[in-house]
């Protein structure tokens, strides 16, 4: 229990910003109409690609030698690479094929 | 310091790109400018761990530029190439490759906190596990969609006996082996994580197995939300505001659209996660059918039909998608509108695989989306409409989710379309839909049948309609 009220009190802050973001989170989206639900999924699909921010970390704190974590953490960021660039380009796609329709009605 | 001072600056503003994209995605005027804005959030988020310092950090600067470079290219080159119709699958298959970098990272970073001997903080500790968890069901429950989604996996092919208590079993597995872990903390051995790993990749596949079909977008939905969270708690193990921040909207989207989904079914989350349409529908699919029989409607009566309506209403749903026939049904609409027929679309929030997946379908053939009508305004509609028109739906228009309380779907909302003057469904054979339910609008008074390939016969429909 120990450990946990330590995390707990070192992390106050990070803790905070999961509450308020999960509020903002809900505020921000919930009205989304049905036309923009595929976008708005594959958009956030996209922003889930965040963990590469994580895998980028990873190799750079790794050794030069250790192979093992630089070809898990090249996994990573080719992974995270492809959710998010991927991601984001397929959504513009969708959005623009609803963008050209607008100008033409 | 001032280089700190640029590194967070980044990270909070990408952080904002990604509040005030998601707020922009959500209205159709601004949607586009909003994925751009969160994406610039990500490029700059990138940058700054690039560049921040970290003190004694080999950096390995090559090993992260071709991995931006190997994921940015086939990441681009296949969201240029899947088609539309298929675009279910290419969420689920990019949803399950974060969940499968979180899984890395996790692994990882938890060997590097083994490795020292000492004890990691508690909350590190369970938060790496989590990680693990999360993201590992994420990972494989996302392939396993993708596989039942792209038709390479039947529904029913990985089905245990009694799948649903499998699946309970193996969370309650994953739940009592990782608090064993937590509390074995330094203690745990490298081998004892891989295993965990392992059984949390096994229940992923293991959960969406008995999922299918017309529950797919709650699903896809869900695993939405999960990659979300997944990231997010990988943000804790970096103390990395920006993955956590992403992480949660993320979380939270994917959390709303699952909510909206399970509405549209009017079917609670754990119900569509235990329960399956399968069981009870078979004996309430006996007494429907038997004597009553079907009405067909001729190509050229429909063409004369629709022609000298007012208003026409297609209801698109998967069969729309399968038989890739957004464009003919773009053209029958031109025809009758060129005619003054008001052309509309009614769409059912989980009609078809994902959620909005008719939208899309239609937005690439060019219709506007002011066309595209929700359910409320759809049943509006309908009442008012002369001709409500059934491409490749079945559960979303069936009246027993209104009057027959035996029926597995009663209590669904669904579109009315028996309130429109006449109706017309397309309809490949009298096979019920995924659902394995009778559906007794086809025996409607109002209703007639077209028997055939949507796309073919919306194609000979053109025809018809041209040589009036």
């Amino acid at each position: 229990m120990e450990t946990i009220y330590q995390f707990f009190n070192g992390n106050l802050l990070l803790i905070y910003l999961l509450i308020f973001t999960i509020i903002l989170g809900f505020e921000v989206i919930s009205k989304v109409p049905t036309v923009l639900h595929t976008p708005l999924m594959s958009g956030a699909n996209a922003i889930s690609g965040v963990v590469i921010i994580g895998a980028i970390i990873l190799i750079r704190q790794t050794e030069p030698g250790d192979y093992v974590g630089l070809v898990l953490g090249l996994i990573g960021v080719i992974l995270g690479m492809i959710n998010a660039l991927g991601g984001f380009a397929v959504t513009n796609r969708m959005l623009e094929m609803f963008k050209r329709k607008k100008t033409t009605k | 310091m001032a280089i700190n001072f640029y590194i967070e600056l980044a990270y909070m503003l990408g952080a904002v790109g990604f509040v005030w994209g998601l707020r922009l995605l959500s209205s159709p005027d601004s949607a586009r400018k909003g994925n751009l804005i969160a994406g610039v959030g990500m490029g700059l988020a990138i940058i700054a761990a690039m560049t921040m310092p970290i003190p004694g950090a080999a950096n390995n600067y090559i090993w992260i530029l071709s991995g931006l470079a190997i994921g940015g290219v086939i990441g681009t080159v296949t969201s240029h190439k899947v088609k539309m119709t298929a675009m279910p699958q290419l969420v689920s298959v990019f949803n399950g490759f974060g969940g499968a970098c979180a899984v890395l990272l996790a692994i990882v970073e938890g060997e590097r906190g083994l490795d020292t001997g000492l004890p990691i903080a508690g909350g590190q500790w369970s938060i790496t596990l989590a990680t693990l968890l999360i993201g590992g069901v994420t990972f494989t429950g996302s392939m396993l969609a993708y596989l039942k989604l792209d038709g390479r996996l039947g529904d029913n092919k990985l089905l245990l006996p009694r799948h649903q208590l499998v699946n309970q079993l193996f969370l309650l597995a994953a739940v009592v082996w990782g608090t064993m872990l937590f509390f074995k903390n330094e203690t745990t051995s490298m081998t004892e994580v891989y295993a965990f790993t392992l059984l949390c990749l096994v229940y992923g596949a293991s959960f969406v197995v008995p999922i299918g079909g017309a529950d797919m977008p709650v699903v896809i939905s869900l695993l939405n939300s999960f990659s979300g969270i997944s990231a997010a708690t990988a943000g804790i193990i970096y103390h990395n505001q920006f993955m956590l921040v992403g992480g949660i909207l993320v979380g939270a989207s994917g959390t709303i659209l699952t909510v909206m989904m399970c509405k549209a079914m009017n079917r609670s989350l754990f119900n569509v996660l235990i329960g399956g349409f399968g069981g009870s529908s078979a004996a309430a699919g006996g007494k429907a059918g038997g004597d009553q029989t079907v009405k067909e409607v001729s190509l050229n009566d429909a063409a004369i039909l629709l022609n000298y309506s007012k208003s026409v209403i297609f209801v698109p749903g998967y069969g729309l998608a399968v038989a890739q026939a957004q464009k003919v049904c773009k053209e029958i609409d031109d025809l009758l509108s060129e005619n003054g027929v008001d052309v509309k679309y009614a769409i059912h929030p989980v009609a078809g695989r994902m959620p909005g997946h008719m939208n899309v379908l239609l937005a690439e053939a060019d219709v506007p989306y002011p066309k595209l009508l929700d359910l409320d305004d759809s049943n509006n509609a309908l009442s008012q409409a002369d001709v409500a028109v059934i491409v490749g739906a079945n559960d979303v228009v069936n009246p027993a989710a209104e009057n027959d309380p035996s029926s597995p779907i009663y209590g669904m909302p669904v579109l009315q379309v028996w309130n429109a003057k006449h109706v017309i469904v397309l309809k490949r054979s009298m096979n019920a839909g995924y659902a394995g339910i009778e559906n007794p609008l086809f025996f409607h008074a109002k209703n007639r049948m077209l028997f055939g390939d949507a796309k073919n016969t919306l194609s000979k429909l053109v025809v018809e309609l041209k040589g009036l």
